[in-house]
C-alpha cells in the first residue's frame, strides 16, 4: 500500500496507490496530515485513486479513519474521486443505526450502579421467596388431591438418587468414617482413651458426618443436575409451553424432583451411616486391637437413637435445600450457551453454602432442646 | 453424502464461479445444509472430491487447509456467535488468529464490520443483548472479518421477518459488489433465491441427486423436472408440457 500526499490550492490530494490488505497495518490518517509543515493551510482533503490496485477492509478502515479527522478539524472530506463502491461502502458505515443504544447504561455513575446492584439482589431475594412459595403451594395442592404429580419423573429421581448415587455415596462416607476413626485412633490413645473411638465415630457419623457428606454430595451431583435439567428445558422453551398451556411449571417439573429427593436423601444418610460405621470399625480393629464387640458396644451404650434421628432429620432438611436450589437456579437460567454451566455452579453452591447454615442452625437448636 | 451406511445424495458435479451468488436449494430434508457442511470442510464426501481453486479440500494437508479456510467465511443458521463474547470480540477473534495487526488496527477494523452491517455502537454488547436479525448481521460480520473470497450462507432468510431477511438480502449483494466476494447461499426461500441468486441448484430428495442447475428465474420458465417447478413455483400443479418427457415418467414410477 503506498499513499502520496500533494497540496492543490486549500486541497490536500491523498494519493492512493498499491494493493491495501487486511494482512498489513494501514498508515495513520492523522499523522500523515499533522506531520506535514503547511498543514495548517489545508481546507479540504481529496484523493487520487488512479493507482490504486486491490482493496479490502484496510482501505476502508483508513478513509474513516481520514473522515473522522476531517469532521473533528472542520475540514471538507471529499469523496468525488473515491470509486462508487468505495463511496457507497464508506455512507453505509457512517450511517446511523436502525436502533439507537440507550447511552444511559454507559454513563451510570457509581451510586446508580450500586443501586441497580442493589435492586437486582432484592429482585432475586423475592424470587427466591416468590418460588419458595410457589413450591409450598403446589405441595399443598398435591396433599388436598387438587393436582396431579408427574409420577414418572417422581421416580426417575427416586432411581437416580438411589441405586445411581450407591457407589459415590458409600466411598465417600466410608473414606469419612476411616478419617475420623483414625484422628481418634492417633489423639485418643495417647490419653489411654482408645476405646472411645467407636463413640466419635458413631457420634460423629450419625450427627454430623453422614448427613452433612451426603447433602454436599448430592448437592454436586443431583442439585447440578437439576439445574441443567431445568436450565436446557428452559432455553428450549419447554418452560415457556407449560406456562402457554396455563399450567405451572413447579407442578410439572419442580415438585417430582424436590420430593424425590427428599424422600430419598433420610435413606441415603442411613446408608452413609452406617458405611461410615463400618469404615470407622476397621480402622480401629486394625490399629487399635479393638474387637467388633468392643468397638460395637461403645458405639451402643453412649450414642443414642435421637443423634441417629437428628442425622436422618438434617438428611430430610438437606434433600429439600439441594432440591430447592437446583431447581431455582435452573428456572433462572439465562439463554445463552454458558447459561447451563452458571445454573449448575451457583445450584452447587447456593446448596453446599445452605447446608452447611442449616447444619449450624439445627445443630444450635439441638443444643437449646436439649437432643 | 451419507450418513453411515445412508446416501443422502450421489452424483453431485458443479462448479461455483468467480463472483457469483450460488444458491443450493431444495426441499426440507434434502441435504442443502449437509452440501454446505461438506463444502466447508466439516464433513468428507462419502466418495468424490471438493476442490478449491484446485486444491481437494478433503485431503489439503492441515497448512494447505487453514489457507483454505483463511479464504472462507460462513454464516451458520443460527449466526453461531459465542456467546461468552462480545459483537466486537466475536468479529475480533478470526483477524487476531489470521492477522499480526496491532489491536487498535483490529478495533478499527471490528467497528467498521459492524458499521457496515448496521451495528454501530453494538461492539461491547452479548449475542444475548440483542434481537435475532442484529445476531445474524453480528455473524455477517464476523464472517466478513477477513474479507474472505467466498463467503458460504446457511439458511440466511430463517428465522427472520421479511422486511429483516430482504435488508440481510441486500447485504449479501452489497459484498459481492463492493468486495466481488463469491457467495454461495444455502437456502428454500424463493423471494431470496428470486432476489440475490445467479445460479441456482436443486437438490432432489427423492432422486437423491441434483436435477437442476442454472438462472433461477429460467428454471421456473422451463423447468426441467416436476419437483422443480413445483418448488419455483410453490405448488401442487401438475407437470407443465415444458418438463421433459422422462422426468414425467420417473415421477409417474414413484
Amino acid at each position: 500500500m503506498q499513499v502520496a500526499l500533494r497540496q492543490e490550492d486549500h486541497t490536500l490530494i491523498v494519493g492512493l496507490g498499491g494493493d491495501w490488505e487486511l494482512d498489513h497495518p494501514t498508515p495513520r490518517f492523522d499523522r500523515l496530515i499533522e506531520d506535514r509543515a503547511d498543514a495548517g493551510a489545508v481546507r479540504a482533503v481529496g484523493f487520487d485513486t488512479t493507482e490504486l490496485g486491490l482493496w479490502d477492509s484496510s482501505l476502508l478502515t483508513f478513509l474513516l479513519q481520514g473522515m473522522n479527522y476531517c469532521e473533528a478539524q472542520s475540514l471538507e472530506f471529499k469523496t468525488e474521486s473515491l470509486s462508487e463502491n468505495i463511496a457507497r461502502l464508506l455512507e453505509l458505515a457512517r450511517a446511523v443505526p436502525e436502533q439507537e443504544i440507550d447511552q444511559e447504561e454507559g454513563k451510570a455513575s457509581l451510586v446508580t450502579r450500586l443501586g441497580r446492584q442493589g435492586l437486582s439482589t432484592f429482585d432475586a431475594f423475592l424470587a427466591s421467596i416468590t418460588f419458595t412459595g410457589e413450591v409450598v403451594d403446589s405441595f399443598i395442592r398435591l396433599v388436598l388431591f387438587r393436582m396431579r404429580l408427574r409420577w414418572r419423573d417422581f421416580w426417575v429421581v427416586v432411581q437416580s438418587n438411589s441405586s445411581g448415587a450407591l457407589p459415590v455415596v458409600t466411598l465417600i462416607s466410608f473414606l469419612v468414617g476411616l478419617i475420623i476413626s483414625f484422628l481418634g485412633a492417633v489423639v485418643l490413645r495417647r490419653f489411654g482413651a482408645g476405646y472411645y473411638v467407636s463413640y466419635l465415630v458413631g457420634y460423629g457419623m450419625l450427627r454430623e458426618m453422614g448427613a452433612l457428606m451426603t447433602g454436599i454430595i448430592m448437592a454436586g451431583r443431583t442439585g447440578a443436575a437439576f439445574a441443567a435439567e431445568l436450565g436446557s428445558m428452559k432455553i428450549t422453551e419447554e418452560i415457556d409451553a407449560v406456562k402457554t398451556l396455563g399450567l405451572s411449571p413447579v407442578d410439572h417439573f419442580v415438585l417430582p424432583r424436590i420430593l424425590g429427593l427428599f424422600l430419598m436423601m433420610p435413606l441415603l444418610t442411613i446408608y452413609a451411616d452406617f458405611i461410615g460405621i463400618l469404615g470407622g470399625m476397621i480402622v480401629a480393629v486394625t490399629l487399635l486391637d479393638l474387637s467388633t464387640t468392643q468397638f460395637i458396644g461403645g458405639l451402643l451404650t453412649p450414642v443414642t437413637l435421637a443423634d441417629g434421628l437428628l442425622g436422618v432429620f438434617k438428611g430430610s432438611v438437606f434433600g429439600l435445600i439441594i432440591g430447592m436450589a437446583g431447581c431455582l437456579r435452573g428456572l433462572q437460567t439465562g439463554n445463552d450457551a454458558g447459561a447451563v454451566g452458571r445454573a449448575a455452579t451457583s445450584a452447587v453452591v447456593t446448596g453446599i453454602t445452605l447446608i452447611i447454615l442449616a447444619n449450624a442452625v439445627i445443630d444450635w437448636l439441638a443444643v437449646l432442646l436439649g437432643v | 453424502m451419507a450418513y453411515r451406511s445412508l446416501v443422502i445424495m450421489r452424483d453431485l458435479s458443479f462448479q461455483v464461479r468467480r463472483g457469483e451468488i450460488f444458491v443450493i436449494m431444495g426441499g426440507s430434508g434434502s441435504g442443502k445444509s449437509t452440501l454446505l457442511k461438506h463444502l466447508i470442510g466439516l464433513k468428507k464426501p462419502a466418495a468424490g472430491t471438493i476442490l478449491f481453486e484446485g486444491d481437494d479440500f478433503g485431503e489439503a494437508d492441515a497448512p494447505t487447509r487453514k489457507g483454505i479456510l483463511r479464504r472462507m467465511g460462513v454464516l451458520y443458521q443460527n449466526g453461531a456467535l459465542w456467546s461468552g463474547l462480545t459483537l466486537a470480540e466475536n468479529v475480533a477473534l478470526p483477524i487476531e488468529e489470521y492477522t499480526s495487526l496491532p489491536p487498535e488496527a483490529i478495533a478499527e477494523v471490528v467497528s467498521l464490520k459492524l458499521a457496515l452491517v448496521g451495528l454501530r455502537g453494538f461492539e461491547s454488547f452479548y449475542p444475548n443483548e440483542i434481537s435475532g436479525g442484529m445476531r445474524k448481521r453480528a455473524a455477517l460480520a464476523r464472517a466478513a472479518a477477513l474479507d474472505p473470497e467466498v463467503l458460504f450462507f446457511d439458511e440466511p432468510s430463517s428465522g427472520l421477518d421479511p422486511i429483516t431477511a430482504s435488508r440481510l438480502d441486500d447485504l449479501i449483494l452489497q459484498l459481492r459488489e463492493s468486495f466481488g466476494t463469491t457467495i454461495v447461499v444455502v437456502s428454500h426461500d424463493l423471494a431470496s433465491i428470486f432476489k440475490i441468486a445467479d445460479r441456482a441448484l436443486f437438490l432432489d430428495i427423492k432422486q437423491k441427486t441434483m436435477t437442476a442447475l442454472g438462472d433461477p428465474g429460467d428454471l421456473r420458465d422451463h423447468p426441467p423436472s416436476e419437483e422443480v417447478h413445483r418448488f419455483l413455483t410453490r405448488s401442487s400443479e401438475t407437470a407443465p408440457s415444458s418438463i421433459p418427457e422422462q422426468h414425467r415418467k420417473t415421477r409417474s414410477l414413484r
